[in-house]
């Protein structure tokens, strides 16, 4: 299993690494319209082919990829802050804190967020640069996907609030933030982690969907979820094949990220 | 086993030809959606057209094909007092479809009906105007007359879309005069048009139409599906294919796809001028040049557009009407050239320069704005891509935003927060009446500044006279001079700047016989009363 752990670890070190040094690797601009190429196979020019508009795929995944994934991992770490806050405030302080932190959960949880987001995005400024307005979706998700992780933090809260330490600190005198800060959430870190790398497959998935409805990243800038919509026709896979290789980098990704989390979680 | 074979043989050809001959079969096809109604009279979506389309009479129906007006319930019109009155005379001894007979009280029936503000016809809307609504005079059993409040150019195009009602079937508008009548509905699921057996027409040989025993529409919303359905032959015809399913099937089974030509839908992209809108005064001034509006339709190749986002299958846009609308089409308009340095001299001509490939007025902002368009249409967004590195060329950069439909419409008719629009628009009716709503300066569609107390510009107050001039002309020929006149303005001026005409392509299993395709809607089954699909189809429509 450790093998398999440490070849995840290194097949997401190279993702991250190829995506973060697109523009070494790119061979082309990912906006640039070879328009008398359009829908080319591989070849030594184009190694991923070129997509309806004469754009080198290879490139476009390559700064699709560092779009997508850079993005998914800040907005997984605002998530993760927001579930952190909430669920150790509730879970430590009980009663009416605990209460209104958990209706505030299931609230959120309840939301229609893909219709929240929808509305979110309509009413940006639309004169936003692609990658502002890209920055403000994985921003809204973040915002939108903390509750979750929040029940998580709460329970394993509740566990730490009983030990020993948390009695001996509150005995000498500590108050309730400081012991959060300084007791409760350090030990809280194996949990906060395991939802922070579980955050970012998902929050890929997520602009992978709005992608899917053609309200992710705007043109040209490319994502994983733009490129994914190539794949909506079955008979174009037939005749493009190649057109999977986003889809299997997404895999591959979230694969090695659950490969990894196995090996994170570790009991309190 | 030889003699088995030649009678096995014998026997499908001589079904094969008894199908033909005796016209069984069921007619099977896709309806993208769930008709809204299956009132006729309120109608407004495509499927409900459909289903109307098949089981309506009308009195007049324009040929899909030749683009005339023909007679259907009526054995002739006329059009009298300077086109405020049109009398029918209509055909004897014509039926509804539960044997109720049908006579000029219906006409009026239906007429009024249509006229009741209570139901809200869309049909309706086009017989309205300011000064009123028409008065229907029965003046015999199949004679009547229909007096409008003020004369209206080519009136009588505007039956082709008027579904006779009963007035004393106890069905309603169940009880129909065209060739199919609804014979069951799962919501959701399918219709089952069977045949009328009341309907009125015959062929050459006098057999009674239609020949189909029936039609099985489908309410599949999924392209791909229906797609793969009909290349199971499990569906006989794809109204509109789009560029890539036309092309991959041409390939697999060459002779049962038919591009007819450009269609009447066009994509354009208009500036936003309207003076509440709120963005800034500079871009306003940008949009409100003509040179401006004109050197961003010079800066875009149409021809890429067409052989990139349509493969081939689309004509580089010059004006509202496309080649597909013969009567009104203005062939002595050319698409906007290509050409960059042409843009760049227009675009001097209003201060602005070029620095360093970025695009400058002559207060020193750079030329940026956005682009929106409805989010998931993919051809759209391949345009207004192409159209974004189109303008890079000559500094001007595009931000494209796709916004979900209903936000779409709020920004674009409400609060008009946008710089720039990517749509298209879809032509039902031939004549330049039913453009009425978005050529008039005081119009609700008249997109790029709408409802207007008094148009802002000379050539907007050109337009309205020559769009009412038009309307209420009833010499052909000085009609069609006016609306030329009103498709150069629009060319000139460019508010709207066209893009392209897609074509209409189609598809048709070679099970089907009589079957000819035209850019019209409904392309497939336009005649769907002289169709027939063979017995051998029966298994397999391709």
């Amino acid at each position: 299993m450790k093998i398999v752990r440490t070849l995840a670890w290194v097949l997401l070190a190279s993702i991250f690494g190829a995506s973060a040094g697109a523009e070494l690797l790119a061979l082309a601009d990912y906006s640039q319209q070879f328009r008398e190429s359009p829908n080319r196979a591989p070849s030594a020019q184009f190694p991923l082919g070129t997509d309806d508009l004469g754009r080198d795929r290879f490139s476009r995944l390559l700064y699709g990829s560092r779009v997508s994934l850079f993005l998914a991992a800040a907005a997984a770490a605002l998530a993760t802050l927001i579930a952190a806050a909430v669920g150790a405030t509730g879970g430590y302080l009980g009663g009416v804190w605990e209460k209104t932190a958990m209706s505030g959960t299931d609230l959120v949880l309840s939301l229609p967020w893909l219709f929240l987001l929808l509305a979110a995005r309509a009413a940006l400024p639309l004169n936003a640069p692609p990658l502002a307005s890209m920055s403000i979706t994985f921003f809204l998700l973040g915002l939108l996907g903390w509750a979750a992780g929040a029940r998580v933090v709460r329970a394993a809260t509740r566990a730490v609030k009983e030990s020993e330490y948390v009695l001996q600190a509150r005995a000498s005198g500590c108050g309730p933030f400081r012991i959060i800060v300084a007791h409760v959430l350090p030990n809280l870190k194996p949990v906060l982690i395991a939802q922070f790398w579980l955050s970012i497959p998902t929050f890929i998935l997520s602009e992978a969907n709005l992608g899917l409805l053609g309200l992710g990243v705007s043109e040209p800038m490319p994502s994983l979820g733009t490129m994914l919509r190539e794949m909506e026709s079955v008979s174009r896979i037939a005749s493009y094949p190649w057109i999977v290789a986003p889809a299997l980098l997404l895999l591959l990704v979230v694969s090695c990220f659950q490969v990894v989390l196995r090996g994170e979680q570790r009991p309190l | 086993m030889k003699f088995r074979g030649v009678l096995v043989n014998g026997l499908t050809a001589l079904l094969v030809t008894c199908s033909a001959l005796l016209g069984q079969g069921e007619l099977r096809f896709c309806l993208r959606s769930e008709p809204r109604t299956l009132n006729p009279l309120l109608t407004a979506d495509e499927s409900s057209e459909a289903v109307r389309y098949l089981t309506a009479g009308v009195l007049i129906r324009m040929n899909r094909l030749t683009q005339v007006l023909e007679p259907e319930l009526v054995k002739f019109w006329k059009v009298s007092e300077a086109g405020r009155t049109v009398q029918f005379e209509l055909r004897e001894g014509l039926r509804f479809s539960d044997g109720t007979p049908f006579s000029a009280e219906d006409v009026a029936f239906t007429m009024r009906a249509l006229m009741d503000p209570q139901l809200r016809s869309p049909v309706g809307d086009s017989f309205r105007s300011a000064q009123g609504v028409p008065e229907v005079t029965v003046t015999g059993p199949r004679s009547l007359s229909v007096r409008f409040p003020s004369a209206v150019a080519g009136v009588e195009r505007l039956f082709d879309q008027v579904a006779m009602l009963s007035s004393r079937s106890p069905l309603k508008e169940k009880a129909v005069l065209g060739p199919f009548l609804i014979g069951e509905h799962k919501p959701g699921v399918h219709i089952r048009l069977d045949r009328n057996p009341h309907y009125w027409k015959h062929d050459e040989q006098g057999r009674r139409l239609p020949y189909l025993d029936s039609i099985y529409l489908e309410i599949q919303q999924n392209r791909e599906i229906e797609f793969t359905k009909f290349q199971r032959g499990q569906v006989h015809l794809i109204n509109a294919l789009d560029a890539e399913q036309f092309q991959r099937l041409s390939r697999e089974s060459p002779g049962i796809t038919h591009d007819s030509g450009p269609s009447l839908d066009s994509e354009m992209i208009w500036f936003n001028q309207a003076p509440s809108a709120p963005i800034p005064q500079f871009r306003k001034d940008w949009f409100r040049s003509r040179n401006f509006r004109r050197a961003v339709s010079a800066a875009i190749r149409r021809e890429d557009l067409c052989r990139m986002v349509y493969l081939g299958f689309a004509q580089p846009a010059a004006a509202p009407f496309s080649a597909a609308n013969r009567l009104w089409h203005n062939p002595a308009l050319r698409p906007h050239e290509f050409e960059t340095k042409a843009a760049l001299r227009l675009l001097a001509l209003d201060g602005f320069r070029l620095e360093n490939g970025v695009l400058k007025d002559s207060a020193g902002n750079r030329v940026e704005f956005s682009l929106v368009t409805n989010a998931g249409n993919k051809a759209r967004e391949k345009i207004a891509a192409m159209v974004q590195a189109d303008l890079a060329q000559i500094g001007i950069r595009l931000n494209v935003v796709a916004l979900d439909f209903p936000s779409l419409i709020e920004r674009i008719s409400r609060s008009f927060s946008y710089d720039a629009c990517l749509l298209g628009l879809t032509n039902v009716d031939l004549d330049p009446n039913g453009q009425m709503n978005v050529w008039l300066s005081s119009a609700a569609n008249h997109q790029w500044n709408p409802g207007q107390k008094t148009p802002a510009t000379s050539w907007e107050t050109e337009i309205d006279r020559l769009m009412y001039a038009q309307s209420s002309e009833l010499n052909q020929k000085k009609r069609k001079a006016s609306f030329d006149q009103v498709q150069r303005i629009i060319w000139e001026e460019a508010p709207m700047i066209y893009l392209v005409h897609k074509n209409a392509l189609s598809a048709v299993a070679r099970t089907v016989i009589n079957a000819r395709t035209t850019a019209l809607r409904p392309q497939t089954y336009w005649n769907a009363e002289r169709l027939r699909v063979s017995v051998a189809a029966q298994g397999g429509a391709r």
